[in-house]
């Protein structure tokens, strides 16, 4: 068992469900990335998914796009981000996930960046375009280092697929909430209910919702539907937004605890 | 071996490297176009369209001013130039408008890097009256005015790209995130043999085409096979359209891919001479790309030619030897432009004008009885701009 498959038997024991914020490692510099890594798991955070960035982000919406761009100038890279992670790693036992694009993946040598990942204390991967049809060599290889691999599943998924998705997912199933790219949505998607409640007949895994939630209100009703929440472009758009880390970081604080309220009720 | 195999690969090459999203319609299309290709209604409707409205048969014509200047072979041009819209492209933009009319989609999407494909697949849009979305780099929309134009008068909504490079590779990007969201009633016009499986073998097979009609035609004019094809590679279409039906064959097939300013300079776009393989617009393929797996910026003087990536099928056939691929810089293509211009009144486009200078070099070295046979892709008229802007208005080189 490792820390995904822990942290959802604790909070399935405690009635809690986890708050998944995603940030692009390397935006606007790595060390502030580490710094955020901590702030967040203070203000409430369960797992954390680090974006390696890549120069064709073609499932991400603007903000994230230009996330990446402003972490590639940086020269962040794959190993750069390994570095950093072992050195997060020293500091928390938080739930770490890297979410990157195939091609990095398939440069760095996919044997190579499992054994490194696992030592640097990575957790799983997301891979939104290595379905599981690509994967079964990544999947083999990441497995035998401990190594979460999370599928994804989406609104026009039919239940068939769903299953075997689900069956070859680990640590969770990354449910996302709409057909379309990544970015800040209002309410709730028309169907979310009844198409977690239809993944709910196919699969015991923990559910986490993703794509286009932005608010405590989307989280509250949304969180009350599955285990898991994510929080993408809403964090990356404020990290750009204010000029000064120091008023950065006072929003992003204020911003997840109350989305972690909103979640479990009260503040951890 | 039937290529590519049940889950889209060419040997090694190809797949489906796309979002969760892309995998049910992926398979939609897969079927679809099975089901259509052998559905005679689907067949005869095509090849009524290509005959009618194209203009197809393309001829297959003899240079023979341009033979006798290099001195050695026979050069034959395959004139996809005098197609309807000005390039090879409409004969996938026709068939994929087609499939996406009998899919029942109401929407119709593509890429464009020179604009010959986006006004193809504007066209093609236009006669099944079905809505249409271009997206194009920014600084393809700049070099080429003119198809931009020509796509708004076809009534095609041209969206102007303005991340990364701004180019093609920019542009698919673009196309494909507007595909996964509007991916229910929305038809993707892929322009080459490239993206996720079932693309390359589409649009393989809806260009093919050309080589059909070059083998008869060859066959009926020299009363054999070639010895030698030349076609330019962006992507790679219109150069798989006649290497395909001579794949069995005792031909030489060579593609001829950008230089650019060298390869030496890094500012090319040759991905199969100087990449790696690599995962970019949902196949695994030759990339340009840095050590880390970012994709390189790319350059051409011919904007169709400017893409980092290439179908996975070249991929196969340049590995396994069918077929060569060399590479010409942006001023040997400018020499081909002029010769073409000059000897035979026939003003090519820039891409294929790469495949005209690289002919033209191999020709004095042949014999005067080997023939060689160019895919001449395009016309040169979209190209004025440019040369003007090099040129200054005066000579081009």
């Amino acid at each position: 068992m490792n820390r995904i498959d822990l942290l959802f038997k604790r909070l399935k024991r405690e009635g809690k469900k986890a708050l998944i914020p995603f940030i692009t490692a390397g935006d606007p510099d790595l060390g502030t990335t580490r710094d955020l890594v901590f702030a967040l798991e203070e203000c409430g955070a369960h797992i954390i998914e680090l974006g390696v960035p890549f120069s064709d982000p073609l499932a991400d919406g603007p903000v994230i796009q230009a996330a990446s761009l402003r972490a590639l100038r940086q020269g962040t890279d794959l190993k750069k981000i390994l570095v950093l992670v072992e050195e997060i790693r020293r500091g928390t036992d938080i739930a770490l996930i890297l979410m990157t694009y195939y091609n990095p993946v398939y440069r760095f040598g996919l044997g190579e960046l499992t054994l490194q990942a696992s030592m640097a204390g990575v957790d799983g991967f997301i891979i939104p375009d290595l379905p599981p049809e690509e994967a079964a060599e990544w999947s083999g290889l990441a497995r035998a280092n401990n190594l979460d691999v999370i599928f994804l599943v989406a609104p026009n998924t039919p239940l068939s697929r769903a299953r075997s998705v689900a069956r070859k997912t680990s640590g969770f199933l990354y449910t996302v909430s709409v057909t379309g790219i990544t970015g800040k949505r209002k309410g709730i998607p028309e169907g979310l209910a009844d198409y977690l409640k239809m993944l709910r007949t196919v699969t015991d895994k923990p559910l986490a919702v993703g794509f286009g939630i932005s608010s405590a209100s989307q989280v509250k009703e949304i969180g009350a539907l599955c285990e898991g929440v994510i929080i993408g472009s809403a964090l990356v758009d404020s990290l750009a937004h204010y000029g000064d880390k120091k008023d950065a970081f006072i929003h992003i604080r204020s911003f997840v605890s109350s989305l972690a309220k909103a979640l479990t009720g009260n503040h951890p | 071996m039937l290529m590519p195999d049940k889950r889209g690969y060419f040997g090694r090459y190809g797949g489906r490297f796309v979002p969760e999203m892309l995998m049910i319609p992926l398979r939609e299309l897969e079927t679809a176009f099975r089901a259509a290709i052998r559905d005679k209604d689907f067949r005869s409707k095509l090849a009524y369209y290509l005959k009618y409205y194209v203009g197809r048969p393309t001829p297959l014509y003899l240079a023979e001013r341009l033979s006798r200047r290099m001195g050695g072979a026979r050069i034959y041009l395959k004139r996809e130039d005098l197609n309807h819209t000005g390039a090879h492209k409409i004969n996938n933009t026709l068939a994929q408008v087609l499939l996406a009319e009998r899919m029942g989609k109401s929407r119709i999407i593509a890429e464009t890097g020179a604009g010959q494909h986006g006004v193809a697949t504007a066209t093609a849009a236009a006669l099944f009256n079905l809505e249409c979305h271009i997206y194009m780099g920014e600084e393809d929309m700049r070099r080429q005015a003119m198809n931009v134009f020509r796509m708004n008068l076809l009534g095609a909504d041209v969206t102007p790209v303005r991340q990364g490079s701004r180019t093609l590779k920019d542009a698919i990007n673009e196309a494909i995130r507007d595909w996964v969201t509007n991916v229910k009633n929305t038809y993707y016009v892929i322009g080459s043999v490239v993206g996720p499986s079932p693309y390359p073998m589409m649009v393989r097979e809806f260009q093919s085409v050309i080589g059909q009609e070059a083998r008869r035609q060859i066959k009926r004019a020299e009363g054999r096979l070639p010895d030698t094809i030349v076609a330019c590679v962006g992507g790679g279409s219109n150069a798989l359209g006649i290497f395909y039906p001579f794949r069995g064959d005792d031909v030489r097939l060579i593609g001829v891919e950008a230089a650019g300013l060298g390869l030496d300079t890094g500012k090319h776009s040759a991905t199969l001479s100087a990449g790696s393989p690599g995962i970019l617009h949902g196949a695994l393929s030759y990339l340009l790309q840095t050590r880390e797996g970012q994709i390189r910026e790319t350059h051409s003087i011919a904007p169709g030619l400017d893409y980092p990536g290439v179908g996975p099928e070249h991929a196969f056939f340049k590995d396994n030897g069918r077929a060569t691929y060399v590479s010409v810089t942006d001023d040997e293509a400018l020499k081909g432009f002029r010769i073409l211009s000059e000897t035979e009144g026939i003003i090519p486009a820039l891409e294929s004008a790469h495949a005209v200078a690289y002919a033209a070099k191999i020709a004095t070295k042949m014999a005067s009885d080997q023939i060689i046979v160019i895919n001449l892709s395009g016309r040169g008229d979209k190209d004025v701009a440019i040369m003007a802007e090099r040129g200054k208005g005066g000579k081009v080189c």
